[in-house]
């Protein structure tokens, strides 16, 4: 028998912005989503719905206005600062669509920072960055700046580096969004094999209806809410 | 995080944007070197001084007859004369006598040692044959010669004879000797030598030939020949030819070790001015030692100083108040990258850290360069006023933590609200 791990566990999540002011924005309203270990979801919708919103949310980045939270199976809407910080570094792996590497900074030197965090040795830290960097087949551009990549390439170093601490979930907000379809085909690929040969339980969002199909749970998303929910070509 | 990380990433950002820090550096770079310039400048000329200060006999007095200072007497009508340049004319009871010398003795044997006394006569010149030589004449008691410390070449120092009888002995340079007669030393001893003061010739007998170091002439650019070397007479010998009996107007007090020479200096004077100079109207005895010159140029010195810490003071407020700026300025171009790192699982404290490393090191930075732009400015002065640049030591350690602390007094602010962004507005913001 093959026994399911809720990974994540939205319960009535509520998202309010300028609470108790004139221009209260509620953006949220009540999602209540179950992600299993392992499973590769796609979340669609038109700009502005609150996809960002609800992934900032699970990553642990922001806390809901109102509802239950639990990230395997640790209660994130009651826990402190230092606690939300120690779980997007163990636990969460975040893929930026503007790909957000520190600049002036090495690849290599980019995917060492959540292990130096982490409080990792130098020697694992180098390690273990240039073997992911080999994944991502970036391993003849470790010690170029981001200025020195192509967007495609910038990418697959952002990667890389949400890997670093071996993360349970990786969450990508339009990861594909400013790459051509080509270059996006091969980003998206890294993820499918990361979802079926690690096991990984991936987020993505998306504006490709292409790319949502070849997961395995595609949600819809409509002014705070979640409107559909069908199953992908990838189950 | 690690602080050697840190400190790497601090010192790229500055790479970065070197003119922007360099800017930011300028007033700790100006406050610092201000206080390792005067600083340093203090540790040399002490230093100099006290060198000096060691080979011209630390427990020496010098007293001395001085015009009164305080000169505003009111006059029956009621008028009063400052003091102004009217130079009184030393009369024969002004002078400090043997009396009041051996009064002194008698009063302070424990402190007391002995007097060094002379009497100058002037320059001369000695003439033998075509050669000439430049003197100056001066008569000495055995204190005052054992304190001029000559090395005796041949011959026999000035005795206790010589003094007493007033004999017509000298003791004169080898520079002298090679100048007029051109022999060794030894052979010139017991041989008359002529002296032309003022139109008269003066007759001594050579007893003594001491070593002549040029160094002591200071800077002389004349030629060897015209080098002026000194004569040593017995001091009544002097004192006969120059038909003074009336004193001294200056002499050195010679005290024993365990003196402490600024307070007897006042002890002294005090007791000269009370006992013999209450009732004279225009001269009073002023005392001196080469520790309270010491002293009293230390005093000026820690004035300036002082000014010149203000100055420090308010450059370094601004270069800080610059630095907590450039810092707000730095944070507000990386926000995004602050989001990032929080994204990433870094915790407040560790942003915190990074950016307070930061202002630390532009802080350091700058205080490195205060420091050797100040030592710079210290050599430059101390060579122009002719002492030799000691670094001051405590001053660099000093300048080095405070710089560090400016750092981290003006960079906690900035740092801590780069620690508190939220990391979603951090993310979001263009
Ligand atoms: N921090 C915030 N303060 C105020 N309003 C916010 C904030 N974050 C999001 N919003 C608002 O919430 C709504 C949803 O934004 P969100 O970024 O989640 O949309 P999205 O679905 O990700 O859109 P897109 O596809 O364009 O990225 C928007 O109207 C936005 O203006
Ligand atoms: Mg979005």
């Amino acid at each position: 028998m093959e026994e399911k791990q809720t990974m994540i566990d939205l319960k009535g999540i509520v998202k309010r912005f300028y609470i108790g002011m004139p221009n209260e924005l509620e953006i949220l309203h009540g999602i209540d989503l179950q992600v299993e270990r392992g499973e590769f979801v796609s979340i669609v919708g038109s700009s502005g719905s609150g996809k960002t919103t609800m992934m900032n949310i699970i990553g642990a980045l922001d806390r809901p206005t109102e509802g239950e939270y639990h990230l395997d199976g640790v209660d994130v809407v009651h826990a402190r600062d230092k606690e939300l910080s120690m779980i997007r570094n163990q636990k969460i792996g975040f893929v930026f669509q503007t790909y957000n590497l520190i600049s002036r900074t090495s690849a290599l030197k980019n995917v060492e920072l959540p292990m130096l965090y982490a409080g990792m040795r130098k020697k694992d830290r180098l390690e273990r960055a240039q073997e992911l960097l080999c994944m991502v087949e970036m391993k003849d551009r470790m010690s170029h700046n981001p200025d020195e990549l192509s967007g495609g390439q910038k990418q697959r170093v952002a990667i890389a580096r949400a890997m670093a601490n071996d993360p349970a979930i990786i969450l990508a907000d339009e990861p594909t969004g400013a790459l051509d379809s080509k270059t996006g085909r091969k980003i998206m690929d890294i993820f499918h094999r990361l979802n079926e040969e690690q096991g990984k339980t991936i987020v993505l969002i998306t504006h490709s209806q292409e790319l949502a199909e070849e997961t395995g749970r595609i949600l819809t998303l409509k002014d705070g809410e979640i409107i559909g929910e069908r199953r992908g070509r990838g189950c | 995080m690690l602080i050697g990380e840190n400190i790497l990433l601090a010192l790229n950002g500055l790479r970065a944007n070197k003119m922007r820090s360099l800017l930011t550096m300028l007033g700790i770079i100006i406050g610092i070197a201000s206080v390792i310039a005067i600083m340093t400048l203090g540790d040399s000329i002490s230093k100099s001084v006290e060198d000096s200060m060691s080979s011209m006999g630390v427990n020496n007095i010098t007293m001395g007859v001085s015009q009164k200072s305080t000169t505003t007497e009111t006059t029956a009508s009621g008028m009063t004369f400052s003091r102004g340049p009217r130079m009184a004319q030393l009369s024969e009871e002004d002078y400090i006598n043997e009396e009041m010398l051996t009064d002194l003795l008698e009063r302070y044997p424990e402190q007391i040692t002995g007097f060094s006394l002379q009497e100058s006569i002037g320059s001369g010149t000695i003439q033998k044959g075509s050669a000439t030589a430049s003197i100056s004449a001066v008569g000495v008691n055995a204190e005052n010669l054992e304190s001029a410390d000559l090395t005796l070449l041949a011959g026999r120092t000035l005795t206790e004879r010589d003094q007493s009888e007033a004999r017509r002995v000298a003791l004169v340079s080898e520079h002298m000797v090679k100048n007029v007669f051109g022999t060794a030393n030894v052979d010139v001893i017991g041989q008359t030598i002529d002296v032309l003061f003022h139109e008269r010739y003066y007759t001594y007998t050579i007893v003594g030939v001491y070593e002549y170091e040029e160094s002591e002439m200071g800077f002389s650019t004349s030629s060897s020949e015209e080098t002026q070397t000194m004569l040593y007479l017995p001091l009544r010998t002097a004192r006969e030819q120059t038909h003074n009996r009336k004193g001294y107007s200056q002499l050195t007090v010679l005290t024993s070790p365990e003196t402490d020479t600024v307070s007897f200096c006042t002890t002294l004077e005090t007791y000269m001015n009370s006992r013999y100079y209450s009732k004279n109207e225009s001269f009073e005895i002023r005392t001196m030692s080469l520790e309270s010159v010491i002293e009293s140029m230390t005093e000026m010195l820690s004035s300036v100083s002082l000014a010149i810490a203000a100055i420090a003071a308010i450059s370094l407020l601004v270069g800080g108040i610059g630095v907590m700026n450039i810092m707000l300025v730095s944070i507000t171009e990386r926000t995004r990258e602050i989001g990032t790192r929080k994204a990433l699982g870094a915790p407040n404290s560790s942003i915190r850290l990074q950016f307070i490393t930061e202002a630390i090191v532009l802080c350091v930075i700058g205080g490195v360069l205060g420091i050797l732009l100040g030592v710079g400015i210290a050599a430059i002065a101390t060579n122009a006023m002719g002492y030799a640049v000691s670094p001051s030591v405590d001053g660099i350690l000093l300048s080095v933590s405070f710089s560090a602390f400016i750092g981290v007094f003006f960079g906690y602010y900035p740092a801590n609200k780069a620690a508190k962004l939220n990391p979603i507005e951090a993310l979001r913001y263009e």
